[in-house]
């Protein structure tokens, strides 16, 4: 019995670890009074208050909006653009191939919100030119965010097509399948793990990303979730509290619903991928 | 025949096998796909499409260069996916393409910069140094010629750039004024008042009172450059040219004071005009200055104390975040990896919560719960710490919101890593007579670090630069009384990101030349660990 006991200790401390910050943020979103010094851990009252000002009185449904907009296609544009470079770097020998993966290690340890100056002075002369993928636009920001595409994910991905046996396209090629043919319709479905678990660290990375996106997006309808949300309690930290409680927890809505989508995947691929990473 | 064999697929096949030579045609040729193709087609047609919108712009503003660029990448994309050779770069291309404009080029461009004084006071050239002093220094001086102000602008009223439609009071005639000086403008395109106020003029929007008013810091800073001072405006609807108090002397390259007389010398490898008693103008331009900066950052007395102290607390955060969030989960996940433990998926659940959360919210509400007046973790145990005033419980308090955001990834990760090993090796232990912890030790642990050290390296990498996890909780406070730009919580990124964007005015260049260091200790530490896994994996597998 105490070999199962100490098992459920574990997970009870860990749980409620996990539990009391999550049980202040819904306590702060339902409090009626919405102020940060207003609120305990349990809930005090139940409101709908915080909701409908947020709704009501800021640009959050534009912000969260946006937010899926540029994080869902960024996330799956960036991880179709790493498969596609993943399997060169895994299935075919070319010249420059040991240093195109060890550079893609190399550049993205450089601190890359540091170069925000360069990236401002360039997007000055886009929407000057093309205003269509300047500031405060969908474009703009989604391609900024594909400048990251290739790189750890790249790795993962490559570590995964490695455990898949090489006789399998080798065969395909034998049968005449062109190399695309090879990749879309035979390695693709069966890096469907990887694929889950890199686009769920995209998709959550690029929700929460908040340096660029502050420069990159002001004006008020454009901005994503972290830039809205900040600005909510940027000035008046204390009274907007449940608001910002309650942005929060609908903020964690389309992260849940992505790991639901995905989660069949996700412990097979974090392991998998971790193995020959 | 146009099949290309290439990679290693193709090398591992004769071209021609005689031994199941039955079928040798069937086997060449590649069966392109009519949807293949068509798919092909739509998505170069695309490409050409939008090169050709996007040339347009570049053709307008005669940005040949940019033009150039742009052609030649559509050929190459072109090329590469017109001809079967090159397979890899066909697959490799798409993603290299952003990498190269957004990542890449911003990258070097702020690795340049390290080697250059760039930041306040140092940005432009030499010539606009020169311009910004003499008409700062314009003063409205007797007799100065007062012009008739009219405020007009190319673009939007309420954002497009000012300039300023001036009719001079003898000869009429009307003139416009920006950033780079005056220009006259031909009588039949422009309406004159007899007050001299243009209402009207070919080719700019003049603004009305409302619109103007709106604008008036803007206008009020705004300056025409001319030959012997500037025009200033004074309100909205009179300008006068004023002379300027200190004037730029070519033959001596040096700033001379009309006033005063003092003279402030061009000094090219400072970026700045310097006067003999060692006083510098504000403004300056931007230089090289080699490595001027490098060895600020390790020689400057008052930088390179506290950089070591933030350096040394660097890697203490990062180790302690990637090593606790690791030893929290992998417990957890041990603890729950046996199948007699009821409710495991609840638990699971419940356990993955934080990681679905948004982490930059979590961590300005961590903030709030660490508040010493109304904050959960004083009011739950009923103490009154002031968490985030003293150095110690400040990183103990970043550390442990570093603890809660990541061990439900490490949670996930071990468990997933703990199936994967086989349950016969952990059972083989027991037959051999060792106990639990034992077997752990000796088999489950090595079999599980193996699996996830690579994970550890890149999560101690980003760890290592984890700006929002600081930034976003104490933004580097604690602060010593004596030195505002480095407190004791602060990362090297946050205190490099200070340092480039701070109040205390940008210095992107020694920003730059920090943010080298960083990078050049994250790949050093990280290469080593990678090199450690290597052996590791030889020697257990």
């Amino acid at each position: 019995m105490t070999q199962v006991g100490w098992r459920h200790l574990v997970a009870v401390l860990g749980v409620v670890f996990a539990i009391i910050p999550l049980l202040f943020v819904l306590s702060a979103a339902l409090n009626p009074l919405g102020t940060l010094s207003s609120t305990e851990l349990l809930p005090t009252g139940a409101s709908t208050e915080n909701f409908s000002k947020l709704f009501g009185s800021t640009g959050f449904p534009y912000w969260f909006v946006n937010s899926v907009v540029i994080a869902g296609v960024a996330a799956s544009a960036s991880v179709f653009l790493s498969a596609l470079a993943a399997y060169a770097f895994s299935r075919r020998r070319f010249a420059g191939r040991r240093v195109g993966l060890m550079s893609l290690l190399l550049i993205q340890m450089f601190p890359q919100f540091l170069a925000v100056v360069a990236i401002f002075l360039m997007f000055s002369t886009i929407t000057d030119l093309w205003p269509a993928f300047g500031f405060n636009t969908w474009w703009g920001m989604i391609f900024l965010y594909l400048g990251g595409a290739l790189g750890v994910n790249t790795w993962l991905m490559k570590g995964f097509y490695d455990t898949i046996p090489k006789e399998l396209d080798e065969s395909a090629y034998v049968d005449g399948a062109t190399h695309s043919q090879i990749f879309f319709k035979i390695l693709l479905p069966l890096i469907a793990p990887i694929l889950a678990v890199t686009g769920l660290l995209a998709f959550i990375g690029t929700i929460n990303e908040f340096l660029i996106a502050n420069v990159f997006l002001t004006e008020g309808t454009s901005k994503t979730l972290a830039v809205g949300l900040y600005g909510l309690i940027a000035g008046s930290r204390d009274t907007n509290f449940g608001m910002f409680c309650a942005g929060t927890l609908l903020t964690a809505i389309p992260t849940v619903g992505v790991f639901m989508y995905l989660q069949r995947y996700i412990v097979e691929g974090l392991s998998a991928g971790a193995v020959k990473g | 025949m146009t099949t290309q064999l290439g990679g290693s697929a193709s090398r591992a096949l004769p071209a021609t096998d005689p031994g199941r030579g039955s079928e040798p045609a069937h086997r060449k040729e590649r069966s392109v796909s009519a949807f293949g193709l068509a798919v092909k087609i739509v998505l170069l047609g695309l490409l050409v499409s939008f090169s050709v919108w996007a040339a347009f712009p570049l053709i307008a503003g005669e940005h040949w260069v940019g033009l150039g660029i742009l052609v030649a990448a559509t050929a190459l994309l072109l090329y590469a996916y017109l001809t079967p050779r090159h397979i890899p770069a066909k697959y490799l291309l798409p993603g290299t393409v952003f990498l190269v404009i957004f990542q890449l080029f911003p990258v070097l461009y702020t690795a340049s910069t390290a080697f250059t004084n760039f930041g306040d006071g140092h940005r432009g050239s030499k010539q606009d140094a020169v311009v910004a002093i003499q008409t700062a220094s314009v003063t409205q001086v007797p007799g100065s010629t007062e012009y008739a102000l009219s405020i007009a602008t190319t673009g939007d009223p309420a954002t497009g750039p000012i300039v300023f439609l001036i009719t001079d009071p003898a000869s009429k005639k009307v003139s416009v004024g920006d950033g780079f000086g005056l220009k006259e403008l031909p009588a039949g395109d422009v309406t004159v008042t007899s007050s001299g106020k243009v209402t009207a003029a070919r080719g700019y929007t003049v603004l009305n009172v409302g619109q103007a008013s709106a604008r008036s810091k803007e206008i009020t800073e705004f300056v025409v450059p001319t030959a012997g001072g500037a025009i200033r405006s004074t309100g909205l609807s009179r300008a006068y040219e004023g002379k300027a108090g200190r004037v730029y002397d070519a033959a001596t390259d040096s700033i001379r004071d009309t006033t005063s007389g003092k003279v402030w010398k061009a000094d090219e490898s400072l970026g700045a005009f310097v006067a003999s008693d060692g006083e510098k103008l504000a403004q300056g331009w931007k230089v090289n200055v080699g490595f001027a900066n490098f060895t600020r950052a390790l020689t400057d007395d008052s930088i390179s104390g506290p950089f070591l102290g933030t350096l040394v607390w660097n890697f203490v955060f990062a180790i302690c975040s990637t090593g606790f969030t690791f030893l929290l989960g992998m417990f957890i996940a041990v603890a729950l990896h046996s199948s007699r433990v009821r409710f495991r998926n609840l638990y699971r659940i419940l356990l993955v919560l934080p990681y679905a959360m948004p982490s930059f919210a979590m961590l300005l509400v961590w903030r709030d719960m660490f508040n010493t007046d109304f904050g959960l973790i004083n009011n739950l145990l009923g103490i009154h710490t002031n968490w985030f005033g003293g150095a110690m419980t400040a990183r103990i308090a970043v550390i442990l919101v570093q603890l809660w955001l990541g061990y439900p990834y490490m949670f996930l990760v071990c468990t997933g890593a703990l199936q994967a090993i086989p349950g016969e090796l952990v059972d083989a232990t027991k037959v051999d007579g060792a106990s639990p912890w034992k077997g752990f030790r000796a088999v489950t642990l090595p079999l599980l670090m193996i699996a996830l050290t690579p994970l550890l390296i890149s999560s101690f990498a980003f760890n290592f630069n984890n700006f929002n996890a600081i930034w976003l909780t104490t933004e580097g406070a604690p602060f010593p009384a004596d030195n505002l730009t480095n407190g004791a919580t602060d990362l090297l990124i946050t205190y490099t990101y200070r340092l480039a964007f701070g109040a205390s005015g940008a210095q992107y260049g020694f920003a730059a030349a920090i943010s080298i260091f960083i990078f050049l200790i994250v790949a050093v530490v990280s290469t080593i660990s990678f090199r450690r896994t290597r052996h590791q994996e030889e020697v257990y597998s």
